[in-house]
């Protein structure tokens, strides 16, 4: 008999999450609880722990613009690195155009500093 | 996985989750030893032989202690976050071509199955920072995030560049197509970008800017105690041991090797990486982070996408 190979993987991720969170409902039981409040306060060396709306540094907002468009970029590439070998030159040409495109781009947001960390 | 029957598949399953899981355990066991080895210590040694029942010892004293949730977290996403990257690691498992027979799911695109699987690793550690809502594990988790995401691209990159020389998405067919020449030597670059990518995305040093102790403390999971800091630890070793696992299967002939082909040379390869994981962690310093961005989109990127290029020009004439 076959087995689908996704209903497989399924299958795997399931026996994962009982596995994961099997363990972790198992542990919230064991183990003695005694909280008061100083022990409940956030993580900090004896001084008053700070506010946590801290405000992030605009870069790590322009690095996810930027993963967005080369992550479709790269997605992109797996269908035509499995057919280049069947359509030869056109194919060539094509991913040459293409990335020639995201080229401007690229050079663009080097050249306005927006891969630059302070 | 094709005209077997039931019972031989799930005793293969079992065996092999039996057989990651208690490679990633005793992953920390080699840490520690590879580290005292390293700095001309002893090491664990008192537990068992060569101190060999140390991480059990470990897990069961993770198992009965207290389970602190501080007073600013999300409680719900605090108990969610931590089984992600164990969820990620044996869901990635099934994937993985042992040996010949020993796979247990070959899908026709499992390598983007696969990415996407090993994707998950980064919304744990993104979640995590935002469970604690606390400034040390925010930080940890902002620079994990910008990390994770744009070495994705180098290492989606060079698989593309595998992709290509293999002509298929399968991963078994991966491993056919090296059984003469693994694409480590047909493709160096490829397999260099991947190795770079690899140690940023399951955050180990030199790139492990989100739990950096000298200046995050415990970086993302700071507020985390008891076993859900175990499922954090464990799942950062079973992350290395898959990702070990992946270098052989991409870029070093999985099962070929010379000699009798099998899952000894599986196995081989894997506990090589998993060492030279070790080895790299206890040798170099940590990088900076503008410098560790700035080398993805400068250097790996440009590099990979010129790789591309070049191996399909190749691969048409040729």
């Amino acid at each position: 008999m076959k087995i689908n190979p996704y209903f497989v993987v399924l299958l795997m991720t399931v026996v994962g999450l009982v596995i994961a969170y099997g363990v972790l409902a198992i542990s919230m039981f064991l183990g003695k609880r005694n909280p008061y409040r100083e022990k409940l306060n956030p993580y900090e060396s004896g001084v008053k722990p700070g506010r946590w709306d801290y405000k992030a540094n605009i870069q790590y907002y322009l690095t996810a613009l930027a993963f967005l468009i080369f992550d479709i970029e790269v997605v992109f590439m797996y269908p035509w690195a499995v057919k280049v070998m069947d359509l030869k030159f056109f194919a060539f040409i094509e991913m040459l155009i293409f990335i020639l495109i995201l080229l401007v781009g690229y050079i663009y947001i080097w050249r306005k500093g927006g891969l630059e960390w302070q | 996985m094709s005209g077997q029957p039931l019972l031989i598949f799930a005793a293969k399953a079992v065996g092999i989750l039996a057989v990651v899981l208690t490679a990633a355990t005793y992953a920390t066991w080699a840490e520690r030893r590879v580290a005292a080895w390293i700095q001309d210590r002893i090491g664990p040694n008192k537990t068992g032989p060569f101190g060999l029942l140390q991480p059990i010892a470990d897990v069961l004293k993770l198992f009965f202690k207290e389970e602190i949730v501080p007073s600013p977290v999300d409680p719900l996403l605090h108990f969610i976050t931590p089984g992600i990257i164990m969820t990620g690691v044996i869901a990635a498992t099934a994937l993985i071509p042992f040996a010949e027979n020993l796979t247990l799911a070959d899908p026709p695109v499992g390598v983007l199955l696969l990415l996407g699987i090993s994707a998950l690793s980064g919304y744990s550690v993104i979640l995590a920072g935002m469970a604690s809502r606390t400034k040390y594990s925010l930080l940890g988790s902002l620079r994990a995030a910008a990390q994770v995401v744009s070495y994705e691209i180098p290492m989606a990159l060079a698989i593309a560049s595998v992709v290509l020389m293999a002509g298929s998405l399968s991963l078994v067919d991966i491993v056919k197509a090296q059984s003469h020449l693994p694409f480590a030597i047909t493709q160096p670059i490829a397999f260099i970008i991947y190795l770079i990518a690899v140690f940023a995305e399951t955050n180990r040093a030199p790139f492990d800017l989100p739990e950096a102790e000298s200046e995050l403390v415990g970086g993302y999971h700071t507020e985390y105690s008891s076993m859900r800091f175990a499922w954090f630890f464990a799942g950062e070793y079973a992350h290395v041991v898959i990702a070990s696992a992946l270098i052989t299967t991409f870029f070093l002939g999985g099962w070929y090797g010379p000699g009798p082909d099998g899952v000894w040379w599986f196995a081989i390869k894997t506990l090589f990486f998993v060492y030279f994981f070790l080895w790299v962690r206890w040798t170099y310093p940590r990088t900076r982070y503008d410098q560790l961005m700035k080398f993805a989109w400068k250097v790996l990127i440009p590099l990979g996408l010129l790789n591309i290029l070049i191996t399909a020009l190749i691969k048409i004439w040729g």
